[in-house]
Parts: C-alpha cells; structure tokens; sequence
C-alpha cells in the first residue's frame, strides 16, 4: 500500500526523531526519579521511606484516594447513565459543568474551596460554630480531591456508553428485567473496562494532587501532608535523596497507571480481533 | 419547556424506557451543585465586596501583571512547542511500525500519570546547573531552570499529551483512500501532507492544542520548582495567587484567581464553539 | 493508451493474492474486472494503479502504451483513479477537490489560475454539477459524490480510469443511472477504463470485455456475449446467473435421477447438468425424452418475468424457472401445482480441474 511518507528515508528519520525527542522529553525524566531516590544506595531510600513522617503522608495519601474513589464512581457511573440514557433539557450544559475541574487551576480550585469553607466564609463559619473545621485537616483535603478527580470516571464512560448505546438494556427491559439487574448484569459487563480504567485514573490523580491539596492542607508535617505536599517540603529543605524517595513511590503509581491503561487496551483491542 | 423537563424530573414519563432517571439525576444534580457550583459561589461572594476600582487596582498589579505576562508567553511556546512534537508523535505512532512502538505510545500518558509535584522537582534537577541535562545546556548558553525557558518546558511537559491523545485517534480513522487519492492525483509527500492530511487533522491539533495552553495556564506543581518565582521575571500567576494567600490577602488572591477563571473558562469555550464548527463543515451542514 | 500486463503477480505475507498473470486492454477499451470478494480484482487494479506494487518476478512488467511503468510511483503514472467511497477531500470544496490534481502540478506545467478555474468548471458541467461548486462533500448526496470524484480524476486528462467498485456505495436506482452515465461518458471521451465489480450484471451491462477472476486468478477474457454464451468453465458458468444442477446416471443415452428422466446424447456414467432458469420450460405433459415431474413452491412476479421455485423428490436443492408472464396465465400456475420441465438447453462442464472443453447442448425435442 502507497501512503504518503512510506518513503523509507522518511519513515526512519521520523522515527528516530520521535523516540529522541520522546526519551529526552519523558523518559529521561522518569529513569532519573529512581536514580536519584537511590542516589545513596538502597538504605538511605529505606530510610527515607520509613520515615515516620514520610509513613503519616503515604497513610494520609492512601486514606484520601480510597474514600475518593467511592464518590467519584458513584457519580460517574450515575452521571454517564444519565446523559447516556436519556434525553432532557439541559444534558448538554450538564455534559458541559463536569469539564470544569479540568479548566480550573488546581490553585484555584483548592481557593475557592478554602474561601466557602475557611473560618471567614458563609458555610465555613456556619460550620465553626460547631466547631467543625473542614480547611487545614483531612476533610478538606478530601473536598478538593474530589472536586479534581470526578471527570475522570464519567469521562471514560461517557463516549463508550454512547457507542454502545441503549439497546441492549432496552432489550433486557422488554424480557421484564428490573432495574438493578439490568445495570448488574446487561450494562456493567459491557463497562468494566473503563469502569477499571477511571478508577485507575482517579487514583494517580488523588494520590497525586498537588495544587489544590496545598491551598487546603496547611501541610503539617505528620498531619496534613499527603504525599506530594511532604516530597515539596524534603525538596525545600534541601533534602533531595529524601524528595525522591517519595517521588519515586508515586511514580511507580504512574507506572503501574500506565501499565493497567496498556493492558486494557491491549484486551479491548484483542476482544475487537475475535468479534 | 418547563413544565415538560418537570414532569420529567419526577421520573414518571412513560416514554422512559429505562430505570433509574430520577436516582441518576438526583445524584448527578447533587454533586454537581454541591462539589462543583457551590464553592464557585464562595469566590463571587469574597468579590461581591470589591469595588470595580479596587478590583481593577488588584488585577493591574505591577507584579500581577507581569506574572500574566509571563504564564501567557510561556504557555504560548509550550502549546507551539507541543503541536510541533505532538503531531509528530502521533504520525509516528500511527503510520508506522516499529519495535518498542508500544512502549512509547505507552509513555504518551506519563505526563498525566505522573504527579505534578514529582514532574515539578525531577525536572527541575535535571535542569538545574549540576543536573544532567543542565551540564550538557548550560555550556552551550541555555540556561533553563530558574527562567521562562525552564516554566516552559514544565508546561510543555504536563501538557503534551492532550496533543498526541486529541491527533491520534483522527489520524487513525483518516481513511487511506484520502492518502491514495492524494498520490493518484499526483501530489509529493509534501504537497500531500500540507493540502490533504494537515487540514484533516487540523481541527484535533487545534483542539489539543488549545486544551494544552489551558492546561498549562492553570499549571502550578510541575512549574514552581523549575521556575525561579523571581517577582517580575519568572512568577506564574497561579504562584501569585498562593503568594497572596500565604499573606492572608484572600481579597487579593479571589480577585486574581477570577481572572484565571473566566481566561481558561473562556479559552474553553472558544475551543468548543471553534470545533463544533469546523466538524458541523466537515459532516454536514445540516447535521 | 493500451494497458499491457505481463506476469503480475501479488502476495500478501505468505498467501497468494494474485497469480502471475497476463492481461491486455486495448486503447479506448472500457474493461470490467469482475469476481467475488476475495478473487484479486481489486488488487490487480490497485497493482495497476501504483498503489500497491507486484511481486518482484522476472519479466513482470505493466506497461502503458509503450511506457514501461511498472517501477513508477503511483504520482507519476498519469491514471485517474476513483475509489469505492469517493475519497474526496473532506475539507475542500466541490471546485478545489476537482482542481487539486492541477494545483499540485510543478509549478512549469501548472496551468494558470484562470485556465484551472475553465478546466474545473467544464468538467463539472459535464458531470452535471457546476451548481454545486463551493459545496463540501458532506453536502452532496453519493451519487453526486461519486460524479465529483470521477471529475478530479479526470481533471489531468489520465492516460487510463481506473474505478474500484465505484458503484458499490450507492443504491440501485442511483447506480443504474450512473452506470449508464459512465458508459455515455466513455464512448464520447474513449478513455482506456478498467473497472472492479462483483457485480455481474454491471460488469455485463457496461464492459467491452469483462475478465472474470476468481481465487487470485483469471477464468476468462470474454465480450459480455461470448462470456455468457460460451463460459469457459463452471465457475464463471455459475458466477454470471442462478443455475440449476441435475445430477444423475447415464445409461443408454439416458440420464436417470430417481423418477426423473432425461435423453442425452453422452457416454453411460455420473453426470451433473447445469441449467439456467430461463432455459427451462414448463408444461403440463412431459414430451418424449423429458420426464422431470415438479411441484410448484413459490411464485414471485418481478419485472417482465415471474420466478417460480420447483421442488421434487429427486432434487437436491430447489430448481428455478422464469417463465413469462403470458405463459404464467397459459399455465395458471398455482402454488402446489404438479407440472413438467423440458429443458431448452443445457451445459456441462466435466473433469472442471483438467480444464477440458466444456459443452453446451440444445435439448432434443
């Protein structure tokens, strides 16, 4: 088959660009976390790592992403069902609203939680004449995760929902199936993939959050710092082998994001060759 | 239009098919206001207080404005830089074969994979002047960590997926008739790509790249680090609003951040709009 | 300008998409290539076209005329080639899609704007769609795309069309209607075209010659007539029209099948007769010679004829006839109606992979 640039001069040189340019862009970067984590050998990283402060910010971080996955599936699935299924006013503009925490700048989106919830505003100081406080503790810190992280599940499930389309449930409907059954056991199959895949992508993006975590978090050292928050404070301090021993435990997080998303990928498109 | 999307709310239409509009809207519309429109609301309140003058005053800051100046600039090289090498990466990954092939396409997400923060200090190493890259940079005069060269390569690095990820699918689809048909008619590889494949793409590597010039406005973690945060010459914007917070200036910081808003609200919006249009041309004007 | 192939052929990894063959189109000739799917014509095309290249075989050689193209690209080749699915450029309009073979020209040969713009609009006139110039594609219905498509394909004034199923994309009443345009348009301009279809009334109603091809290979080079007359063996005998099959024992210039008989002038042994559905007759008494008792199933009146479904005991598979209208009502042909076929003529086609003559027999009254 004749394409343009099959020419094999063309091809090559494309390619060797493409793979510099890519190694010295990404992947240069990524070798070079381990590398420094083990700067001074596999017992200054263990050290680092047991850290009793680097533990408090991985036991934090974990905390934050298992109670944002929940949510944010809840929503996603509820959402992409929503305005994959049926047809009503203002599905557009909703479609539309859950793109804004992609817009948002992570600064801004953890200010504008700060300036509801703070001690200075309306629902904030509501919520300290309780004496509860959401800003500089845990909550908070849960709140902006969220609020970046809930595209994710609803926008994997969005465009494959409306490939699909409804028939399948309509059939089930027809056979007299009720409606959880028919979620369970007509949609979910047909989701799982991409069910999988935002959630996998919900959970680099929690655990990984780093703007909008900073605004809220007051980042007290064994309290408040997540992961990222506690690697900015080691590399602040000048502590290099210490930031990078955390660094390189979220960027094996990433990796093993990317290996699921190849994996998945490679299924789905395998699945695609046998139907 | 009303009363018709009312009754529809209370779920009782018999013209749904399906279960489940009522619980899936409740919960949607729930979250939607509660995590999403309602703490937008807190930062109209913080500048309902604000004069027009006083606001305008906060904005047009000497400092504030370089900072605009600088996050604009650089993010406008990172999106020119990304539609550049994006492009490039997605014709790659597309037209040809080749070993590790996979493995590349595969690193195409490591930027949205990787946390910022960790972006932020490793770039920031290999760049500074004993890092790798910075050794070999330096002698031959680029300095990058520390200037807007270095805030620009943070961005572009964040970034550069929403490039190859919004170029690559339409490449794919492109079918090889429009490359066939092309050749038949006579055209070089050149010609080709310019009149025929470019202009196919180009409404995807618009897109990406707008998305990626937003997403680069906004971009805190992975920049500080690299940048410098000298006032004047190497502060971002999203830096000026946490500087303001850290001086309890919240004022200061709502009026800021609204500017950063509504520009990446938008730049959205134009993108949108942009698209819609351009695809309504290419699959029918009647569509 | 003639097309002269000489020992192409084509693989694809390890199967054989294309045997080594031969094949010469005489200039102003309009030439179908028809075959199922699968059988190569669209690969000889492309390989014609540039767009793929054949096997590396000593002597092959595709020559145009007397220019030898067969290590050409595709750009250089001067052919117009129109795709299955128009291929038009998406993003141009009507006008610059037809244009675009000009503007791409070197600069030397490119002629000026002016002169593109009258060579455009002339091609458009006479593909009747001058009114829709600043169109994009996606406003135009197939038909009108296809007609776009086949303008920029000729807008360089090719030495040879080249069309790969062009019609396949469009419905029938568009496609006839096209079909008979492009035939219009090829006696006027005389074009050298060669066509891919897997459809045999196309190839039929619209070729000079039609090569038919099957398994990556060429069965026969024929007129449409001589094709259909004199098939050069079973699989374009079968390829070209429903066929009934008979099959029985010889004995005594009779072929036996269960209660059914018929007098043929062949050795004693297995025979199987095939038979088109035109070719048969039906009547109420069987005539000497030709005892074949059948029982009407299905009656379906379509166009000038009406198509009636037989069935006996000693068939296989369900026989079709046509008849005419007038003998529908002579014979008040009913479902469950019990009548006699008498063959007019039938063919055989024995020892298929020695390749030995077949033979074609008018029926003994």
């Amino acid at each position: 088959m004749q394409r343009i640039g099959d020419a094999p001069t063309v091809r090559r040189l494309l390619i060797a660009a493409a793979v510099l340019l890519a190694a010295l862009f990404l992947l240069l970067p990524l070798v070079a976390i381990f590398l420094q984590a083990f700067a001074r050998g596999v017992d200054v990283f263990w050290a680092n790592i047991s850290n009793q402060y680097t533990l408090a910010a991985i036991q934090l971080t974990l905390f934050i992403a298992v109670l944002t996955i929940p949510v944010c599936l809840v929503f996603g699935v509820a959402l992409a069902w929503l305005v994959t299924r049926f047809r009503f006013p203002g599905r557009r503009i909703l479609q539309t609203l859950i793109d804004i925490p992609f817009a948002v700048s992570p600064v801004v989106a953890g200010l504008v939680y700060l300036l509801l919830y703070g001690r200075n505003g309306w629902l904030g100081s509501w919520l300290d004449s309780y004496d509860i406080q959401l800003m500089f503790a845990w909550p908070g810190i849960l709140l902006v995760t969220i609020f970046v992280t809930c595209p994710f599940v609803a926008r994997e499930l969005i465009p494959l929902m409306q490939a699909q389309g409804s028939r399948e449930e309509e059939a089930a409907v027809t056979l007299g199936a009720p409606g959880w059954t028919i979620f369970r056991r007509v949609t979910l199959p047909n989701i799982r993939w991409a069910l999988l895949y935002g959630v996998i992508l919900t959970n680099a993006r929690a655990v990984g959050e780093f703007g909008a975590v900073s605004v809220v978090s007051g980042a007290i050292r064994g309290q408040t710092n997540t992961l990222p928050l506690h690697l900015e404070q080691l590399y602040q301090d000048y502590n290099t082998v210490g930031a990078f021993a955390s660094a390189s435990l979220l960027a094996l997080i990433a990796l093993l994001t990317l290996a699921a998303k190849a994996s998945l990928e490679w299924r789905a498109a395998r699945r695609e060759v046998h139907a | 239009m009303s009363t018709r999307s009312f009754a529809i709310g209370l779920g009782s239409t018999p013209k749904r098919v399906l279960p489940g509009f009522g619980l899936s809207l409740g919960i949607s519309l729930t979250f939607v206001s509660l995590m999403l429109l309602l703490p937008l609301t807190g930062l109209f309140g913080q500048l309902a207080g604000l004069s027009l003058a006083e606001y305008w005053t906060i904005v047009t800051d000497e400092r504030v404005v370089a900072s605009y100046g600088v996050t604009i600039g650089a993010a406008a090289v990172a999106a020119i830089v990304n539609a550049a090498f994006g492009l490039l990466l997605a014709w790659v990954l597309v037209r040809y074969e080749f070993p590790g092939k996979r493995l590349l396409d595969a690193l195409m997400d490591l930027p949205f994979a990787l946390p910022t923060a960790v972006a932020g200090i490793t770039l920031a190493t290999l760049y500074s002047s004993n890092g790798w890259m910075g050794q070999l940079l330096e002698p031959l005069g680029f300095q990058v960590a520390y200037t807007w060269v270095g805030i620009a390569l943070a961005m572009a690095f964040t970034s550069i997926p929403f490039v190859v990820r919004t170029v690559q699918p339409v490449l794919e689809d492109m079918p090889h008739e429009m490359d066939e048909a092309a050749l038949t008619l006579g055209a070089s590889d050149v010609t080709g790509f310019r009149r025929v494949i470019l202009p196919h793409l180009w409404p995807a590597l618009m897109t990406g790249t707008g998305l990626a010039f937003v997403r680069s406005l906004g971009e805190f973690g992975a920049i500080i680090f690299i940048a410098g945060n000298m006032p004047y010459e190497t502060e971002i914007t999203a830096l000026m609003i946490f500087v303001r917070l850290q001086e309890y200036d919240y004022v200061g910081a709502s009026a800021i951040a609204s500017v950063v808003l509504f520009a990446s609200l938008a730049l959205l919006l134009v993108i949108n709009i942009w698209q819609g249009r351009f695809i309504k041309r290419l699959h029918g004007g009647n569509g | 300008m003639s097309i002269r192939l000489q020992h192409i052929g084509k693989h694809f990894g390890r199967t054989q998409a294309l045997e080594p063959v031969d094949l010469d189109i005489a200039e102003g000739e309009l030439v179908g290539l028809l075959g199922p799917s699968g059988s190569g014509k669209t690969t000889l095309l492309r390989i014609i076209a540039g767009l793929e290249t054949a096997d590396r075989e000593p002597g092959g050689r595709i020559l145009f005329g007397d220019r030898d193209v067969t290590h050409l690209h595709v750009r250089d080749r001067r052919i117009g080639f129109v795709f299955q699915h128009y291929a038009l450029f998406r993003h141009m309009t009507v006008f610059d899609n037809v244009a675009f073979g000009l503007t791409v020209l070197p600069r030397k040969q490119r002629p000026s704007s002016g002169e593109i713009r009258r060579r455009v609009h002339r091609l458009l006139e006479m593909v009747k769609l001058e009114h829709m110039a600043q169109r994009y594609p996606a406003q135009l219905s197939g038909g009108q795309q296809q007609r776009v498509s086949l303008a920029r394909a000729l807008a360089l004034r090719p030495d040879v069309l080249l069309l790969d199923e062009p019609f396949g994309a469009l419905d029938a009443k568009v496609r006839q209607e096209l079909r008979r345009w492009l035939r219009h348009l090829h006696d006027e301009l005389h074009f050298t075209s060669l066509f891919v279809t897997h459809d045999q009334e196309e190839a039929l109603e619209l070729s000079d010659r039609v090569v038919v091809m099957s398994n990556g290979r060429i069965e026969q080079i024929d007129t449409p007539h001589e094709l259909y007359r004199h098939p050069a063996n079973r699989f374009v005998f079968e390829f070209l029209g429903d066929v009934n099959h008979l099959e029985g024992t010889v004995r005594d210039g009779v072929l036996t099948c269960g209660n059914a008989h018929l007098a043929v002038d062949l050795t004693d042994g297995p025979e199987e007769l095939l038979l088109r559905p035109h070719e048969i007759e039906l009547a109420e008494r069987p005539r000497h010679g030709a005892q074949l008792p059948v029982t009407v199933t299905a009656i379906s009146p379509v166009g000038a004829e009406v198509r009636v479904e037989l069935e006996a005991d000693w068939l296989g598979e369900p026989w079709l006839a046509t008849v005419s209208h007038a003998d529908y009502e002579r014979l008040a042909l009913t479902r469950g109606a019990g009548l006699y076929v008498l063959p007019r003529r039938w063919h055989r086609f024995p020892a298929e992979r020695d390749r030995l003559p077949s033979r074609t027999a008018e029926s003994v009254s």
